[in-house]
């Protein structure tokens, strides 16, 4: 039977395996950064940060002290039950397991200066929906940490500028932002919409699996090119120098307004914490990202 | 490039032969603080105040470390540095008026901080950004905290490490910064990138 309380400790669960573990394809790619690294403080950087992975693994301790801003995307069929009271789960479940896992508390008012320590506050946790046909609760928990988060930036375009100036703001931010966004990163890119639409498509492109190649042949051809233009830039592991910038770039789009052509650029540091579930009518769980 | 041990208290002679691409373990007492307490030292001292703890030549930790507290007092869960660059605009006065000669952080500092590191005689090392767990296993005790009402991030901690490390060196006292190095030849890949026309 579903419940409150069910879905509850699958929340917790969630920020505990996304904050303690990250997804199989992140350590893949950053195992792969550490073997091809010939900069020798680039390799000690890659080095220290897969050490540091096994080590929360191991400890189940949070791998990052900056458990960050944290994220719901949920994807919820319409049948699925009490819809209206998941969100208010959602938030006492934060509470829990800011208190539990430990978290970092990390709300702050913005006129007052106070934290309010427990992770909760106006719209925090965010929480993104999408309501498709069926029942069940697909809930994938999303904690991003503030130093990548920092570096995201949005340009409002003119149509006629084009993929090459696309290109270009991407190399810019990237060299601009160095060490700061924790590199090896992954960089998410929402083109078109509007200036909300192109930053929430950056931010959707950083929660695709990084094996997954994208199905549009075109698309999957410009984040390869996109990111091995990234890769020679030469800023690599933490902005000391090195051959990985960014382990993956991946790209999202909206159709654009005939006078608009937003382009929003999202970082995740190294540490790209996500973990997904879902649960059926029955209140059976599956855990997606991390099978334990 | 070499690697040396230092301890507290770390004086100018030894800071001044580090060089960029060194590493450092170090073993001693340090304090963390980002941008609140920044602004809330440089406002005591501004105002005669004195501080509610001592830095005795201890390195300055740019870092909001994850604690939990018990009933023994407080551990530290994870203690991975934070961004540097936001505290550009105090570490001058930092330097000057608190005698901080290693500055702990991520990211890289800007110009000013170059600058009096080099008049000063002080360094700026990083430890790998997001490596908080392995960070804090080098944390054997949490000596003090102070400021908690700006929140655990932003409170003080003064933490007891050993052999803290690898520290990179990436900001000597010389006036050499590694990061702007770096961006400073990316920069110039930038136009070899743009040039191919495979889009």
């Amino acid at each position: 039977m579903i419940t409150n309380v069910l879905i509850e400790e699958v929340v917790v669960n969630l920020l505990r395996q996304s904050v303690t573990r990250l997804p199989g394809d992140v350590k893949t790619a950053l195992k792969k950064a550490y073997n091809n690294e010939k900069n020798p403080i680039g390799k000690t950087h890659l080095k220290v940060i897969l050490e540091n992975i096994e080590m929360a693994e191991k400890t189940s301790t949070p791998m990052c002290q900056d458990t960050g801003i944290i994220s719901f995307y949920l994807e919820a069929g319409s049948k699925f039950r009490d819809l209206h009271k998941i969100e208010d789960v959602i938030r006492k479940a934060v509470r829990r397991a800011t208190k539990e896992i430990p978290l970092r508390p990390n709300a702050v008012d913005p006129f007052t200066q106070k934290n309010t320590a427990d992770n909760i506050g106006r719209h925090i946790p965010y929480i993104h929906w999408k309501i498709l046909k069926g029942n069940f609760l697909k809930i994938t928990a999303f904690p991003k940490g503030c130093g990548s988060e920092n570096m995201c930036a949005l340009r409002m375009m003119t149509p006629r500028d084009g993929l090459k100036s696309v290109k270009e703001f991407i190399i810019d931010r990237v060299i601009e932002a160095g060490g700061m966004p924790c590199p090896p990163t992954i960089i998410g890119v929402g083109i078109g919409g509007g200036s909300n639409i192109a930053m929430e498509l950056a931010k959707q492109a950083l929660l695709k699996p990084l094996d997954q190649m994208n199905p549009d042949e075109r698309i999957a051809r410009f984040e390869r090119e996109l990111c091995e233009d990234v890769n020679k830039t030469g800023i690599g592991p933490m902005g000391l120098g090195g051959d990985t910038t960014a382990l993956a770039v991946k790209v999202e789009y909206a159709h654009r307004h005939p006078a608009s052509y937003p382009v929003a650029v999202a970082f995740q540091c190294w540490a790209a914490r996500r973990a997904t579930a879902i649960i059926d009518e029955k209140g059976k769980i599956e855990y997606i990202t991390n099978n334990l | 490039m070499k690697t040396i041990e230092l301890k507290t208290p770390i004086l100018e002679e030894v800071i001044r032969k580090l060089r960029v691409g060194d590493t450092i373990y170090y073993t001693g007492t340090l304090f963390t603080a980002r941008d609140a307490a920044h602004k809330r030292i440089l406002q005591h001292l501004q105002n005669g105040k004195k501080l509610p703890f001592s830095i005795n030549g201890a390195p300055l930790y740019h870092c909001g470390p994850l604690v939990r507290q018990t009933s023994t007092g407080w551990t530290v869960i994870a203690a991975g540095p934070t961004t540097s660059m936001r505290m550009e605009a105090y570490e001058e006065d930092m330097i000057k008026n608190l005698g901080v000669r290693l500055i702990i952080g991520k990211g890289g500092m800007g110009e000013k901080t170059v600058r009096i590191m080099k008049e000063f005689g002080a360094v700026y090392g990083t430890f790998t950004g997001g490596a908080a767990v392995l960070a804090s296993k080098y944390v054997k005790k949490v000596r003090d905290v102070q400021w908690l009402d700006l929140g655990v991030p932003e409170a003080i901690w003064v933490l007891e490490v050993e052999k803290f490390g690898p520290l990179i060196i990436c900001i000597d006292s010389y006036g050499n910064n590694l990061y702007a190095k770096v961006q400073a030849e990316a920069e110039n890949n930038k136009a070899k990138i743009l040039e191919n026309p495979s889009l």
